[in-house]
């Protein structure tokens, strides 16, 4: 599938690991209950952690490790539940989390835009949908009303003349 | 007579929200002209075509719902098909009824 | 054309009404196409009110916070004569339904909206929905500020909110200025109420977690006092808990209500107490008081003339008119007007496209080209004078809009119900009908006086049946329609919820109930009580006891 980073098309360089598999070498993206069993061994490693958070995880469950991370990846597992919306926006303002967020799951090109204004910065794109999709959706919205975790001037700043 | 398994499949024509009725392997716009199936079989297949052919994005929301025929003419059972099938009771200038139906 | 003082759109939200409409526009084209499947245009279509209702598609527009200009109600009649059957439905959220539009014509109607600042933005779906307002709103004797500044606020700030647009369920929130509650602020998911604390200064009373439906609640404190530059960060931090714990297993327990209830309204403040001061620290959500002051500005009150208090007499028609739809302004020499859309028999709530022209001529006319939609399913003149009120009688007369009864047992709020709705159990308006029938001798309303009857086709409650005094519910038995009714609710200050009194009624029993329930309070009333407070008084035992009458006491026991 598309892997979008930073607005382009790029390679995952992280390896997901299932629960019952032994750990790859290199980057490895694991759940949290496999994280919260392996903490140990998966810190002192030295490469990059990723983890895989389901709806109702909430990052808070995390702890301070959060910032030991490198990747959280926040599922959508239908895209009608808007949950991860909610956890990215508490990843990047109370959780200060500046690595990457990742939207993983099932997930619509009309969400898109939504996701990178709360905090997402890469994506497992669904296999229909392409780089141009990408850029396209989120182009179509110019201005926005409310601050959000994409640092993106409102529109009441725009009236302001800031 | 009743019979308490006759059915008519039902949907709604997606550009422009219609009420349509199943007859053959098409749609018309009245329940007079739509097929009644007798039995649970066949009233499962014809929604199993017509659920296959959502894919064609012609319709949407298909269903099957009671009827009952008398003297040839086919009655919904229940109350809310009886309005479909004609428009709004409080205004019989509106809806299927309204076009002599 | 008279211009109102409402709020209007700079540059800024008239690109953001046309790009969102454009985006709908492309929605629409991937749907046809065969992009989208129903299930994920579905909840993309709702975004922006469009419903597959029992015979056609429904569209449904917002009215933000009920304030309609001359220009915007003509485009109103224009949409419904060329796209739709020549009327619209005004319904209890300040919006107006069309029936029939097609699919393949709601881009363009969209188009027209924009045209006059108008738009569909999430009047439906699982988001933020219009915000409503008192519809007497900078024209009340009571109020302490105009509530619309902060529902215009509130409206910018929910507009495409990226969080908040795949919620649990739907996010009704409401706003009033006064302490005469005309918002049903206690029947909300949020709703703010402007206060003045014990220093006098202004501030903002937050509720949460109110709502009808299956489980009715009324609505707690979750901040007694949030200062104004403080509210949309407050209001942010309460939806974010939601969001993030609301339900989603079940949809009768996904609503902020449940939520509060599971959580406890302490443990709610609290959670919200945290993520506030979380939000505030960051600064980027706090209200300065320039943009509260530039959007205030926009509300400003009219250049009223001054008048001295003379309120005009007339015929036997005029003086009834006056009695019930006429309200007192807090400007001396002039009034509100209430324009009923229940005249006896009709469809609650609708209105023809020739009447929507007709009653924009006279807002131009004699209300400085402004009229408010109200959560009754009326229309309100708020500013005319009173020395108007005679010509305004008759020219509303002309046109079946001079109903005497607005507050009465005839003004009847009702939901579309089976005869629309897809999701109904039961028809609504013809029971609005009967019952208004019933009780169409005008003398006998007035005896009557105060009585809000309110009926709903399924348990969704879009009639706010749990609010009626008299609440009347549409339920199925077997494919057959059935009703429940209801005693003693309330939406105004005094809100709570109504009781169901026992087995339903049919369609031919349900008015003669409610007839019989009616001459038991005239029986028994003391001075001064209206049905609600004699009922608060008496419970609901003797109302049970003559509501099935002898011959259907017999069935229901037997
Ligand atoms: S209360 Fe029920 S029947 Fe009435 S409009 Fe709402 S969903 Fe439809």
């Amino acid at each position: 599938m598309p892997f979008i980073k930073d607005k382009a098309l790029a390679a995952d360089s992280f390896t997901a690991v299932a629960d019952d598999a032994a750990l790859a070498d290199g980057p490895v993206l694991v759940s949290l209950a496999r994280f919260q069993k392996d903490r140990e061994t998966l810190l002192a490693r030295n490469t990059a952690i990723g983890v895989r958070l389901k709806s109702d995880e909430s990052p808070e469950l995390l702890g301070e490790d959060v910032n030991r991370l490198s990747l959280v990846a926040l599922e959508f597992p239908k895209f009608r539940d808007g949950r991860a919306f909610s956890w990215a926006r508490m990843l990047r303002t109370r959780l200060g989390f500046t690595g990457e967020i990742r939207a993983v799951g099932d997930f619509l090109y009309d969400q898109l835009a939504y996701q990178h204004r709360t905090g997402f910065d890469a994506w497992e794109l669904p296999e229909n949908l392409t780089l141009d999709d990408f850029n396209r959706a989120l182009a179509e919205m110019t201005n926005v009303y409310q601050p959000s975790a994409d640092g993106k001037k409102t529109i009441r700043e725009l009236r302001a003349g800031l | 007579m009743a019979n308490p398994s006759s059915q008519v499949l039902t949907a709604n024509r997606l550009n422009d929200g219609t009420v349509l009725y199943r007859k053959a392997d098409g749609w018309v716009l009245t329940l007079a002209e739509a097929d009644v199936y007798d039995d649970k079989p066949a009233a499962q297949a014809a929604l199993d075509a017509a659920t296959a052919g959502l894919t064609r994005n012609e319709y949407v929301s298909p269903y099957l719902f009671e009827v009952r025929r008398e003297n040839g003419v086919i009655h919904p059972v229940k109350e809310r098909e009886i309005i479909r099938a004609a428009g709004p009771s409080v205004r019989a200038d509106l809806g299927k009824q309204a076009q002599g139906v | 054309m008279a211009e109102p003082n409402m709020y209007r759109y700079d540059e800024f939200d008239a690109q953001f009404v046309a790009e969102r409409t454009a985006q709908f526009r492309t929605q629409v084209e991937r749907r046809l196409k065969g992009e989208l499947n129903e299930d994920q245009f579905k909840p993309l279509r709702l975004m922006n009110g469009l419903y597959l209702q029992l015979h056609a598609y429904m569209l449904r527009v917002a009215v933000p916070y009920g304030t309609l200009s001359s220009a915007q109600m003509r485009k109103l009649a224009h949409i419904a004569r060329v796209y739709d059957k020549g009327y619209g439905h005004f319904t209890t959220r300040q919006n107006i339904q069309y029936n029939w539009p097609a699919l393949v014509d709601v881009p363009d109607i969209l188009e027209e909206l924009a045209s006059v600042e108008m738009h569909a933005i999430q009047t439906s779906g699982n988001c933020i929905r219009n915000v409503t307002a008192d519809h007497f709103a900078g024209a009340a004797l009571d109020e302490i500020e105009d509530p619309r500044p902060l529902a215009e606020v509130i409206r910018q700030w929910s507009s495409l909110h990226p969080e908040f647009v795949f919620l649990p369920r739907k996010f009704k929130i409401a706003v009033s200025g006064a302490p005469n509650d005309r918002a049903a602020l206690a029947y909300h998911d949020m709703a703010i109420e402007i206060v003045k604390n014990d220093q006098g200064r202004v501030g903002y009373k937050v509720l949460v977690g109110g709502g009808m439906g299956r489980t009715p609640y009324i609505a707690q404190v979750l901040g007694d006092f949030v200062e104004k530059e403080d509210i949309l960060a407050f209001l942010e931090a309460a939806m974010r808990i939601y969001n993030q714990q609301g339900r989603r297993d079940n949809m009768y327990k996904a609503r902020i209500k449940i939520l509060t209830n599971a959580l406890g309204i302490e443990e709610m403040r609290r959670l919200t107490g945290i993520e506030f001061a979380e939000i505030k620290k960051a600064g980027t959500l706090q209200l300065p008081k320039e943009e509260l002051d530039r959007i205030t500005a926009y509300f400003a009150a009219p250049a009223f003339e001054t008048l001295e208090d003379a309120m005009p007499s007339g015929d036997a028609a005029f003086e009834a008119w006056k009695k019930t739809n006429v309200h007192k302004h807090r400007q001396p020499g002039y009034a509100i007007a209430t324009i009923s859309l229940k005249p006896i028999g009709g469809v609650p709530g609708d209105a023809s496209a020739d009447q929507m022209d007709a009653v924009a001529a006279i807002m131009d006319r004699y209300s400085l080209g402004e009229i408010r939609v109200s959560h009754e399913q009326n229309l309100v003149l708020p500013h005319v004078r009173q020395k108007d009120l005679p010509a305004i009688h008759a020219a509303l007369a002309g046109f079946d809009l001079a109903t005497p009864n607005a507050g009465l047992i005839t003004d009847i709020i009702a939901c579309p119900g089976l005869d629309y709705c897809d999701l109904a159990n039961a028809r609504s308006i013809p029971i609005a009908q009967d019952i208004a029938k019933t009780f169409a001798d005008l003398d006998r309303q007035h005896d009557i006086g105060e009585l809000k009857i309110k009926i709903s086709g399924c348990i969704n409650a879009c009639g706010h049946h749990h609010a009626g005094h008299i609440g009347i519910l549409g339920v199925d038995k077997k494919g057959v329609e059935f009703y429940q009714l209801l005693l003693g609710g309330s939406g105004a200050e005094d809100a709570s919820i109504g009781q169901i009194m026992g087995p339903g009624f049919t369609e031919h029993e349900i008015a003669g109930a409610v007839e019989r329930v009616v001459n038991l309070y005239l029986a028994k009333r003391e001075k001064g009580e209206r049905f609600l407070d004699t009922y608060r008084r008496m419970g609901m035992e003797p109302f049970k006891n003559v509501a099935y009458g002898e011959e259907l006491y017999a069935v229901h026991q037997g």
